[in-house]
């Protein structure tokens, strides 16, 4: 195997060693939105076990790059693979597609008239076709190990935001996804819920899933990311691990945006 | 008083007034259930990806809405009853009650389309990406997700809805639904014009008596089902 970019990489103490095989891939992918092109040719490649945080100015199309990941927006030309396979077009293929990729939303976004535990189990069995009885065991085993069981019972609006999107991380992890999409998982949160949320991302980080997270949340990228990707006006201007991205950002667009998160 | 007292029981104790009621509930009762079935149907469509049936749920609906009621019934007795010769029951008067379900629930189901995806529009966005990304196909999306929080957000216009099916299930007159209320009430007129205040209040009374009962009811549960979020 050939030592790609993402190999050579130093590795962040602490985060699983060993990097995998290639799980998503985009190669050459174009979007545009009418007249603004906001995907250009973006070439990505994340192995299995890699955590990679996509940080840039809003309106960079971080959130467009996750969505067409999991196939919630279509692209107009390239090619997006997960696991070798390339994203299928509609119906029973994407759904299960869908399934393997787990997604964590800004807005949480848990069925506001479900319980929590329904929201963890509803995916499982719906569309996995588990047992209820496996499912609803596996779905508390989940929301324990996220913090929230002992709010099974409860409507999501009943629930802070904090333990909100841990809930939709359960959900997502409930899944069993190969690779996990996070768009900007703790920008709706009140500050004092960020790190509870922050906490279950490096634990999963830790534990070897393949991330890809938008944020612009340093401390955890320092903690769990093996790479950082900086995406402006919908491009990638610059790949580099957590530390050197941080400390001496290579183009000027970077460094523009840098000066501005650190700057308050 | 007295006087319009004893008109009243005179009127009722001629003519079977609770009798005509009784047909107009249950053609609205029938025509509620099938139009909420209909009206469902034609929603998904008009929300589903498919873009020739969002076309065909739309140009339905436009068609329907914009058609007076009373060109519907009288359609149904004149081309599919006299013209098609279509039968749905041999009993005469079942036949046309039976039309007359059919004329009201094409009819409404326009509006119950439209009230149910007013309903949707409660519902963020977000919900149906989250249901989407955890591998839901439309269907079972719509179904799990989608549609018992937009059914949620819709009661208050599928209450208005029912209550303009009640007022006008008295069109089904124009389907030869002869004992139904405003029927009664045209003969009652007829044949009693000294009495026609109390066979106005009479119905109007009736009415009301149904009509404000659906509406308490719609406002309640609306609150009371009401989504949190
Ligand atoms: N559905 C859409 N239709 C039109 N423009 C959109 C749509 N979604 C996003 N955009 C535009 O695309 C650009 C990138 O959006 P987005 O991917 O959300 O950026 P980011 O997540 O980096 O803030 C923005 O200018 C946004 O206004
Ligand atoms: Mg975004």
């Amino acid at each position: 195997m050939d030592h790609g970019e993402a190999t050579t990489t130093t590795e962040p103490a602490g985060t699983s060693p060993t990097l995998g095989p290639p799980l998503v891939e985009l190669k050459d992918v174009n979007k545009h939105f009418g007249d603004l092109h906001v995907l250009q040719d973006i070439d990505l490649t994340v192995r299995k076990g890699e955590v990679l945080v996509v940080i840039g100015p809003s309106g960079s199309g971080k959130s467009t790059l996750c969505r067409a990941i999991n196939r919630l927006e279509t692209i107009d030309s390239g090619e997006i693979r997960i696991d070798g396979q390339p994203l299928p077009e509609e119906g029973k293929a994407l759904a299960k597609l869908r399934a393997d990729v787990g997604m964590v939303f800004q807005a949480f976004n848990l069925f506001a008239h479900k319980t929590i535990l329904e929201n963890v189990t509803l995916g499982p069995i719906k569309v996995r076709r588990e047992r209820t009885s496996a499912a609803k065991e596996r779905a508390l085993a989940l929301l324990d190990r996220v913090g929230v069981k002992n709010q099974a019972g409860k409507m999501p609006a009943q629930l802070s935001g904090g333990q909100q999107q841990r809930v939709a991380i359960a959900r997502a992890l409930a899944m069993q996804p190969k690779v996990m999409l996070f768009d900007e998982p703790t920008s709706a949160l009140d500050p004092e819920m960020i790190n509870e949320v922050l906490d279950v991302m490096v634990a999963l980080a830790k534990e070897g899933m393949t991330m890809i997270v938008v944020t612009h949340e340093m401390g955890f990228a320092r903690k769990a990311a093996n790479r950082v990707v900086f995406m402006s006006d919908g491009q990638i201007v610059e790949e580099a691990t957590p530390e050197e991205f941080f400390t001496a950002p290579r183009s000027d667009r970077a460094k523009d945006f840098l000066s501005k998160i650190l700057s308050h | 008083m007295g006087d319009f007292l004893s008109q009243f029981a005179e009127l009722f104790a001629n003519y079977d007034v609770l009798g005509a009621f009784w047909v107009n509930i249950q053609l609205t009762f029938w025509a509620a259930i099938f139009s909420l079935i209909l009206g469902t149907v034609l929603a998904l469509m008009r929300i589903s990806p498919i873009a020739s049936l969002q076309w065909a749920g739309t140009a339905y609906v436009n068609i329907l809405r914009n058609t007076p009621l009373t060109i519907i019934m009288t359609f149904m007795f004149l081309a599919v009853w006299t013209q098609l010769q279509i039968r749905m029951s041999d009993d005469f008067a079942t036949n046309f009650f039976r039309f007359a379900v059919i004329g009201l629930t094409v009819y409404h189901a326009a509006f119950v389309c439209e009230a149910i995806r007013s309903g949707v529009n409660t519902v963020p966005l977000g919900q149906a990406e989250a249901a989407r990304a955890i591998g839901l196909p439309f269907l079972p999306a719509a179904r799990l997700i989608i549609l018992p929080q937009a059914f949620r957000g819709a009661i208050a216009p599928l209450g208005n809805t029912l209550i303009a099916l009640l007022k006008n299930s008295t069109v089904a007159a124009a389907a030869s639904v002869s004992t139904e209320t405003s029927t009664l009430m045209r003969e009652m007129i007829e044949s009693n014009s000294d009495l026609i205040y109390a066979i106005f209040m009479t119905f109007a009374i009736g009415f009301v008596i149904l009509v404000i009962p659906i509406g308490l009811l719609t406002t309640y549960l609306s609150n009371r089902l009401a989504v949190r979020r």
